[in-house]
């Protein structure tokens, strides 16, 4: 009887009651909610660690300064390192994207710099509405990035090399925009800079959008889960969608009310956070991000599959320069002015760092929007937390360079894994 | 783009070539690398390609599959002349190549790989149609990919084969060229690929194998094609040429297709007498 089963099996006519992707006998199945645990132990055995190290990290690096300093935990010192986050946040989603399809971009620094300058003269010197000025500095971004894609697929120079260049010739740029007074105040009554500022989510709009957020995951899941099982696929349990979405409420709710208690959710900080959902749809439910991967992944079979792989390399430098200039614009906001050294500095490390420590692969094709948020909380919340316990600079950049340092070897190691568990 | 379409029974083998080449002609700077090549590609049968390192089947393949164009000479397809400028042109033609370095994204799994540059849907992906036409098609094919949503990495060199040859089979092609199909396999996964092949002629395409293994090519192939140094020498039906003349074609003890032709008919008389 066993036997026949086997053999029915083997020669591809599934039974009746298994759906076909999972009538294979030599697949380990895990149902319900405890195989969805035994599941992701054994994913995480085999080197497939997704966001894990860096969410451990994040909690490590909490609780350490937490014991050393009690206010880091406080709502107040949390909305800062929301509203600090934001800026080289939304570059580092921009260097996912490049990072993804195996290119760097070395010049986000500065074109965030520049797009803060033309913010700046748009608006006070030439008497610009603010929209204008915004338009005006990310279309000029998008110039350059589109500027990159045709000297990188039209001369084949390495995007490397391109936005060194770039880097330079940027700043310059940006020099001469600002002009000879080097730095331009902005009025505090201006949108702008209340929403770099003073700008907060009103408390029940925040648990509106958390519990439409969570909403959103619920339903996504459970109308892919209804989808598969249409399609003679196995769908996902309700159970394990209902604890995941539970979690995530309960997650959302807890750390929106915790903020309340301080000024609250900065709307920038949720406008990264748009970004970083956005651009991870984008990545994983279209055409055009498949393209990403499928580019980063292998250039040449992507090429050969028929994908326009020089519009999708465009395209994402495109994004790339366009997510700096956002960055410089909220980063303008923050600070209330453009100046000399806005988008100097480290700004291009650390976002390119943020990217890195939250799981985006240098080498390309693997990685995800997520890993732009998870990096730069780590980043943020190293620098703020010694800030808070009066180490200076010196110190915080060793620091942030041994994370880096660690989430690079942790990336090595579990390729490795991956290799060794066939799942490279 | 019905998968059920590919594998379904096409009408009886037409008199007329699906794919005819004439004259083809190709050179990388000094290196006359193709010279006045000329071929005929049935449907419902399988040709093999042979010749020795350097004899030029990459270089027609990659012709054929758009990669590099031909300096001369004509392609006609259907009874229509086409010239074949990119990969896309060729695969919009109805012509699939699977190469030999396959050409898959390790970091995608088997569904996304099946459908890369093809995907289902319009603005946003339909994974469930895709993944659910990626079963039906391995079935057909009896290929045996334990799950279709691991990454490609994680398959054997079978299975990585067999994942390139189906992907060339979504699209509807009416001929699709396999170029050393079987050089990285072990004895089992040779003859997999080997039925795998043998289900694509009874599906009326017309199949293009290049092939080191003489004993491949002659357990599959209905013809046989060998390139020598760029030129044509010598096109024999399998039934009808012995192991050796096929290897003196490929290394040239036989000069040209013309004394052979010459020399087998003489043995043939021969015999009859």
């Amino acid at each position: 009887m066993t036997n026949e089963t086997t053999k029915s099996n083997a020669s591809g006519d599934a039974p009746k009651d298994l759906a076909v992707d999972i009538s294979d006998e030599r697949l380990v199945r895990h149902e319900g909610l405890g195989g969805a645990v035994r599941g992701f132990f054994q994913r995480v055995r085999g080197g497939d660690l997704g966001s894990l190290p860096v969410v451990i990290g994040l909690i490590l690096i909490w609780g350490v300064f937490q014991v050393m300093n009690p206010n880091f935990m406080s709502s107040n010192n949390l909305v800062d390192l929301t509203m600090q986050s934001a800026a080289t946040g939304t570059i580092a989603i921009g260097v996912v994207l490049v990072l993804l399809i195996a290119q760097i971009d070395l010049s986000i620094g500065s074109v965030s710099g520049l797009a803060s300058a033309i913010l700046a003269v748009g608006m006070i010197q030439l008497g610009w509405p603010i929209w204008v000025a915004v338009l005006v500095a990310l279309a000029a971004a998008v110039a350059i990035g589109f500027l990159y894609g045709i000297l990188y697929t039209r001369f084949g120079v390495p995007t490397f090399v391109i936005t060194l260049a770039g880097l330079l010739a940027v700043l310059g740029l940006q020099l001469k925009v600002l002009g000879p007074n080097g730095s331009i105040n902005l009025p505090y009554d201006s949108w702008i800079i209340q929403l770099g500022t003073t700008m907060f989510l009103p408390p029940w709009a925040a648990y509106a959008v958390a519990i439409i957020a969570v909403l959103a995951m619920f339903f996504s899941d459970w109308f892919r889960s209804r989808r598969r099982v249409n399609a003679g696929l196995t769908g996902d349990p309700l159970t394990v969608m209902f604890i995941k979405s539970g979690l995530l409420l309960v997650l959302l709710l807890v750390a929106v009310w915790y903020l309340a208690t301080s000024r609250g959710l900065g709307v920038m900080f949720v406008l990264f956070v748009a970004f970083v959902v956005i651009m991870n749809f984008f990545l994983t439910r279209t055409r055009w991000g498949r393209a990403v991967y499928a580019v980063g992944g292998n250039v040449e079979a992507a090429r050969r599959a028929g994908i326009k792989v020089n519009r999708i390399v465009i395209s994402v430098l495109m994004l790339g320069t366009m997510f700096a200039a956002i960055g410089g614009l909220f980063a303008t906001a923050r600070l209330t002015a453009a100046t000399l050294s806005s988008g100097g500095g480290d700004t291009n490390l650390v976002a390119i760092a943020a990217a890195v420590i939250g799981g985006t692969s240098l080498f390309g094709g693997r990685g995800s929007a997520y890993s732009a948020l998870l990096g730069i909380l780590v980043i943020q919340s190293i620098s703020n937390g010694l800030s808070l316990l009066n180490f200076d600079s010196s110190v915080r950049y060793m620091i942030t360079g041994a994370v880096l340092l660690l989430a690079v070897i942790i990336d090595a190691l579990s390729r490795r894994s991956r290799a060794t568990h066939g799942q490279a | 783009m019905t998968l059920e379409a590919p594998l379904a029974p096409q009408a009886p083998l037409p008199k007329e070539p699906v794919l005819t080449l004439r004259g083809i002609s190709k050179n990388f700077g000094a290196v006359q690398a193709l010279t006045a090549i000329d071929m005929d590609i049935y449907a419902g049968e399988v040709v093999a390609i042979v010749g020795d390192n350097g004899a030029g089947k990459s270089t027609l393949v990659k012709i054929l599959a758009g990669v590099h164009g031909a300096d001369a000479g004509t392609i006609t397809f259907n009874g229509r002349r086409v010239s074949i400028p990119t990969p896309a042109a060729s695969r919009a033609l109805g012509l699939a190549t699977v190469f030999q370095d396959l050409a898959l994204c390790d970091n995608l799994d088997v569904v996304s790989n099946l459908f890369l540059g093809r995907e289902v849907g319009g603005f946003t992906l339909q994974e469930e149609e895709m993944e659910k036409h990626s079963w039906t098609l391995l079935r057909q094919l009896s290929a045996k990919i334990p799950s279709v949503r691991t990454a490609v990495a994680s398959l054997s060199g079978g299975q990585r084969q067999t994942v390139a040859i189906a992907r060339s089979l979504i699209g509807d092609p009416q001929v699709v060229i396999l170029d050393e199909p079987t050089a990285a396999l072990g004895v089992a996964q040779t003859a997999e690929v080997l039925n795998l092949i043998e289900n694509l002629r009874e599906r009326g395409l017309g199949v293009v194998l290049i092939s080191h293994n003489m004993a491949d090519v002659q357990a599959v192939a209905d013809r046989v094609v060998v390139l020598r140094l760029g030129r044509n020498n010598g096109d024999f039906r399998i039934p009808d040429v012995s192991y050796e003349e096929i290897i003196s074609a490929i290394t040239g003890a036989t000069d040209n297709a013309v004394t052979r032709r010459a020399s087998a008919h003489g043995s043939h008389e021969g015999r009859d007498s």
